[in-house]
C-alpha cells in the first residue's frame, strides 16, 4: 500500500460541510445514473423496432419506435441537464481532486465530451427526421447513438475505475503529481472491465423493466391490445434476459473487488476480523463493536464466493486504520438492497424465459404483471444501491489509498445553500416532469404529424 | 506551443458556445421581450420553435470547454471552480430550469400555463449568460488567485468590471438570437415576423456595441495594466477587428444579409476572445503562467490527439444536422411513412439454432467466468454471456415479430 498521500496541488481546505458536499455529489449522481441507464440501451430497443418495421412493413412498429424516440430524446435531455450539472460539480465540490489529478483522469472526461457531442447531434438528426430523411437513412442515423450511448458511459466508468484502482502516475514525496500517463491510466486498469460490464448490463435491465412495468401498469387498466403487447414483450425479454446474467457478472465484480479493495469487500459483509472460511450475514446490523446483529449466518459462504476456496482469508476491517474505514453499514445495507433486488429480478427474468420456452407466449399470471410493475422501480433502486456500494464504499478516499475525499473538497463557503438550492430545482422539476408525464399520458393515442422536442404520451 | 494548443482549443470552444450556444440563451430573452401585441405570441412560439433540433448538440461546447480545460489545466481549473463557486452554480441552476422549461412545453394546454413555463425559461436564459460572462469578467480582471477558494466569493464577480461583462453576454446573445430568428423567418417567408426580429436584431447589436465599450471603459477603471495591454501591442489588431465586424454586422442586417451577419458576428465575439487571450499573454492567472499551469507532457498530447480525432468526427456530422436544420427540411411536412423496401416476412433465422446457440453460450459464460478463475477465461466469459443476450433475445422475439397479431 502506497504510504505517499496527496495533498494536492491547491491546499486542502478546512470544510465544516464535508458530509453535505458528498451528499449533493451523491444526490447528484443518484438523479443522473437513471438515465444513463437509458442512454446505453433505449436507442438499441428504439432501432430494434424500427429495424422491424423495416422488414415486416407492420406499421405497429413505425408506431412504437417514434413514441420511444420521444421518450428517449426527453429523457437525453434531461439528462444534459444533469449531467452538465455533475461535470459542474467536479470544480465546484471537488476543486482540489480536479486540480491534482485532471491531467491523469480529465481525458476520459474530453472524450466523454465528444461522445456526448455526436449523440447530441445525432439524437436531434434522429428525432426530428421521421418521414423527412428515407426510412434507411434514418434508421443509420441511430446507430451513432447506439455508439455514443456507449462509449460515453465507457469513458465515464474509465475515470470510476481508475478512483478505485489508480495508476499512471507517480507520487513525489511532496505530494506532487508526475510521470502522468492518461492512457495507462483510464484503459490499462484491470478494474474498469468488471465496472463496465457491470454498468451495461445493469442499463438494460432498468430500460427493459421501467419500459415493461409501465404497459403491465397499463394492462391491469385494461390497455392490452396488440400495440401494449408489443411495447411489453420487447423491452421485458431484453430485461429478463439481461438480469441473470447481472448475477454472474455481479459475481466476478465481487471477486475483483476482494482482490483489489479487501477494505471495501470487508464492508460489504460487516467482517470485522480477518477470518479464514468466513462465512455471510443476510441481514441484520453492524454494531461498533465490529459484530453483525439479527442476521443471519451462512457459514464459509464469503471465503466460497471471494475466493472459490472454502477456508480462504477474507481480510477485516481491522487490517487498516479506523479512519481508514468506509461507513459500514450504509455499505453493507446498500449491497444486501442490490443483491436482493437483484436476484428477484433474475428469478422473475427466469420465469418468463420459463413460460417462454414451453408455451410460446406471454405469462398470463396477475400475479407476474404485477411483479412487473414493481420491477420497474426496484431495478433503479439496484442501480443506485449498486453505485452506493462502489462510491461509498470507496470512502475516505476520493482516489483509492491516495487522495482524501476530505483533502479534495473545496474551501468555499456555502455548500448547505447550493445542496438545498439544488435539491429544491431537482424536486421542482421532478413534480413539472410527472405533472407533464401525466398529462400526456391522457392524449389520444395517435402519431403527431408535427413532432416535438419534448414529451410525448407514452 | 504544446502547453498552448489545449488554451487554444478551449478559446475557440468558448466562442463557439458563446456563438451557437448564446443563441440559444437569446431566443429566451426574446420570450420574455416579445411585448404584449397579437405578434407576442407568434415571436414567442418562433423562439421556442427554431431552437428545437440543435439545443443540445449547442450546449455541449461547455461541456467541451469545461473538460479539455481541467484535463490540460488542472491547477487553474480548481482554482477558478473554488473561487467563482456562486456565479458558476447560478449557471449551473440556470442550465437546469432551461432545459426543464423546455421540455415542459409541450404539456403546456392553456395560454397561462405556457406563459408561465416561458418565463421561467426566459429568466434562466438571462440568468445564465450573466453568470458565465461575470465569471469570465472575473477571470480577465486578475480576481481569481492560485488556491483553493483563495479568491473572494463575491466581489471576484460581483463588481463593475465583471458585471459589466455580464451584460455584454446577454446583450450579444440577444443579438445573435435575434439574427438567427430573422433569418428564419425570412427563410419561411413570414414578412411579419422577419421584421419583427430585425428591428430587434439592430436593437440588441447597438446594445451589444455599446455594452462592449462601457465594459472596456470599466475594465480601463479596474484594471489599467489588462485595459492597457487591450489597447496598445498584440491585442490592438484582435480589438480593431471586433469592432468592425459588429458594425459591418449590424450593416448586414439592416440590408438583410443575414447569413453573412451571423458569420460577421462570429467573428466580432471570436476577436473579443482573441484579443483577451493575446492581451494577457502568457499568464493565465494571477502568477501563474500557462506553461506552468499546463499538464504533463503526455497528458497535453493526448489531449490534442482526442480534440483532434473528435473533431473529425464531430464537425462533419455537426455540418451535417446544420444543413439539415438551416435547409427548413426540419421543419417541412413529413413524407407518409411507408417501409417501401420490403414487405416480406422476416426471414426464419433458425429459431431452433438460435436457441441451441444462446444456451451454449450461457453455460459457456457461466464456466470461464464464474467457475474459471484466470483472466483470459474471464475474457472468453463475458464475451460468450453478452453473445448470450442478443441471441436469446433474437430467439424469442424475431419469430414473434413478424405475425400477424404478435405477442399474445
Amino acid at each position: 500500500m502506497s504510504l505517499l498521500l496527496a495533498s494536492g496541488s491547491l491546499a486542502p481546505a478546512q470544510q465544516h460541510y464535508l458530509l453535505q458536499a458528498r451528499q449533493m455529489q451523491a444526490m447528484s449522481f443518484a438523479v443522473h445514473i437513471p438515465l444513463v441507464a437509458f442512454a446505453i440501451a433505449f436507442p438499441v430497443l428504439v432501432l430494434f423496432v424500427e429495424g422491424l418495421w423495416l422488414r415486416t412493413g407492420d406499421s405497429l412498429y413505425l408506431t412504437l419506435a417514434r413514441r420511444w424516440s420521444r421518450i428517449m430524446v426527453a429523457l437525453f435531455a434531461v439528462g444534459v441537464i444533469t449531467g452538465t450539472v455533475l461535470s459542474f460539480e467536479m470544480g465546484l465540490l471537488w476543486p482540489n481532486f480536479t486540480g491534482t489529478f485532471g491531467s491523469v483522469f480529465g481525458l476520459g472526461f474530453a472524450i466523454e465530451g465528444f461522445s456526448f457531442f455526436v449523440e447530441a447531434i445525432f439524437i436531434g438528426i434522429y428525432v426530428y427526421g421521421w418521414g423527412r430523411l428515407s426510412p434507411r437513412l434514418h434508421l443509420l442515423t441511430g446507430i451513432p447513438i447506439v455508439i455514443t450511448g456507449f462509449t460515453g458511459s465507457w469513458m465515464v466508468i474509465a475515470v470510476n475505475a481508475w478512483m478505485n484502482h489508480p495508476s499512471g502516475f507517480r507520487l513525489q514525496p511532496d505530494g506532487k503529481v508526475v510521470d502522468v500517463n492518461p492512457w495507462k491510466a483510464l484503459f490499462s486498469n484491470s478494474y474498469l472491465w468488471h465496472e463496465l460490464i457491470h454498468m451495461y448490463i445493469a442499463g438494460y435491465i432498468v430500460t427493459g423493466f421501467v419500459l415493461a412495468g409501465i404497459y403491465a401498469l397499463g394492462r391491469s387498466r385494461g390497455h392490452w391490445g396488440r400495440y401494449e403487447r408489443t411495447a411489453l414483450a420487447i423491452p421485458l425479454t431484453v430485461a429478463a434476459l439481461a438480469s441473470p446474467v447481472q448475477v454472474l457478472v455481479g459475481d466476478w465484480a465481487a471477486r475483483d473487488v476482494a482482490t483489489t479493495q479487501p477494505t471495501k469487500l470487508a464492508a460489504f459483509e460487516g467482517l470485522y476480523q480477518t477470518t479464514s472460511g468466513a462465512g455471510e450475514h443476510i441481514g441484520g446490523w453492524y454494531t461498533s463493536d465490529g459484530q453483525i446483529k439479527g442476521g443471519i449466518e451462512i457459514p464459509h459462504l464469503l471465503s466460497l464466493l471471494s475466493f472459490h476456496s472454502w477456508n480462504a482469508t477474507v481480510q477485516g476491517l481491522d487490517a487498516v486504520p479506523a479512519n481508514d474505514r468506509p461507513p459500514v453499514n450504509v455499505v453493507r445495507f446498500a449491497f444486501q438492497t442490490m443483491v436482493g433486488i437483484g436476484t428477484l429480478l433474475a428469478l422473475l427474468g427466469v420465469l418468463y424465459v420459463v413460460v417462454w420456452l414451453r408455451r410460446k407466449r406471454l405469462p398470463e399470471s396477475k400475479w407476474f404483471y404485477r411483479s412487473l410493475v414493481a420491477a420497474g422501480p426496484l431495478s433503479v433502486v439496484a442501480l443506485i444501491s449498486g453505485w452506493v456500494v462502489t462510491e461509498v464504499g470507496r470512502q475516505p478516499w476520493v482516489v483509492y489509498n491516495v487522495m482524501r475525499t476530505a483533502d479534495a473538497v473545496t474551501g468555499a463557503s456555502g455548500i448547505p445553500v447550493g445542496y438545498a438550492t439544488l435539491a429544491l430545482s431537482y424536486v421542482v422539476v421532478g413534480i413539472g416532469l410527472a405533472w407533464v408525464l401525466l398529462r400526456l399520458s391522457r392524449r389520444p393515442l395517435d402519431v403527431p404529424a408535427e413532432p416535438s422536442p419534448g414529451l410525448e404520451p407514452v | 506551443m504544446l502547453q498552448a494548443l489545449p488554451l487554444v482549443f478551449v478559446l475557440v470552444g468558448l466562442t463557439l458556445y458563446t456563438v451557437l450556444g448564446g443563441a440559444d440563451f437569446g431566443a429566451g430573452f426574446w420570450q420574455l421581450f416579445a411585448g404584449g401585441d397579437a405578434r407576442a405570441e407568434r415571436i414567442r412560439e418562433e423562439a421556442h420553435h427554431s431552437m428545437g433540433p440543435v439545443w443540445e448538440a449547442n450546449h455541449v461546447w461547455l461541456v467541451f470547454v469545461l473538460t479539455v480545460f481541467w484535463t490540460s489545466y488542472p491547477t487553474a481549473f480548481g482554482s477558478i471552480a473554488s473561487t467563482l463557486a456562486i456565479p458558476l452554480f447560478i449557471a449551473a441552476i440556470g442550465i437546469i430550469f432551461r432545459g426543464a422549461a423546455y421540455g415542459l412545453r409541450p404539456g403546456a394546454v392553456t395560454a397561462r400555463e405556457s406563459g408561465r413555463i416561458d418565463t421561467v425559461f426566459a429568466v434562466s436564459s438571462i440568468l445564465t449568460p450573466f453568470a458565465l460572462g461575470a465569471a469570465v469578467g472575473a477571470i480577465a480582471t486578475d480576481r481569481v488567485p492560485v488556491g483553493n477558494a483563495a479568491g473572494n466569493m463575491w466581489t471576484s464577480w460581483l463588481n463593475p468590471a465583471a458585471i459589466s461583462i455580464g451584460v455584454l453576454a446577454v446583450a450579444t446573445s440577444a443579438y445573435l438570437a435575434a439574427v438567427y430568428l430573422a433569418a428564419d423567418s425570412a427563410r419561411d417567408g413570414d414578412r411579419e415576423l422577419e421584421r419583427a426580429f430585425r428591428v430587434r436584431a439592430l436593437g440588441a447589436g447597438v446594445a451589444a456595441g455599446a455594452a462592449a465599450a462601457v465594459a472596456l471603459v470599466l475594465v480601463e477603471v479596474d484594471n489599467h495594466e489588462l485595459a492597457h495591454s487591450l489597447l496598445s501591442g498584440r491585442a490592438l489588431p484582435a480589438v480593431i477587428v471586433s469592432a468592425l465586424a459588429g458594425t459591418a454586422t449590424l450593416a448586414l442586417v439592416y440590408r438583410r444579409r443575414y447569413k453573412p451577419a451571423r458569420y460577421g458576428a462570429a467573428l466580432a465575439v471570436a476577436a473579443v476572445v482573441a484579443g483577451w487571450a493575446l492581451g494577457r499573454w502568457p499568464t493565465i492567472l494571477p502568477g501563474l503562467t500557462v506553461d506552468q499551469a499546463a499538464a504533463g507532457h503526455d497528458t497535453l498530447v493526448a489531449v490534442v490527439v482526442v480534440v483532434l480525432a473528435g473533431g473529425l468526427i464531430v464537425f462533419p456530422a455537426l455540418a451535417y444536422l446544420f444543413r439539415l436544420e438551416l435547409s427548413g427540411r426540419f421543419t417541412g411536412a413529413e413524407e407518409p411513412a411507408s417501409a417501401s423496401r420490403s414487405q416480406s416476412r422476416p426471414h426464419r433465422l433458425g429459431p431452433r439454432l438460435l436457441v441451441r446457440t444462446a444456451a451454449a453460450c450461457l453455460v459457456a459464460g457461466f464456466g470461464f467466468l464464474t467457475v474459471a478463475d484466470a483472466a483470459w477465461a474471464h475474457v472468453i466469459g463475458v464475451v460468450a454471456l453478452l453473445a448470450f443476450v442478443p441471441l436469446a433475445f433474437c430467439a424469442i422475439v424475431i419469430p414473434l415479430a413478424g405475425e400477424p397479431e404478435p405477442f399474445t
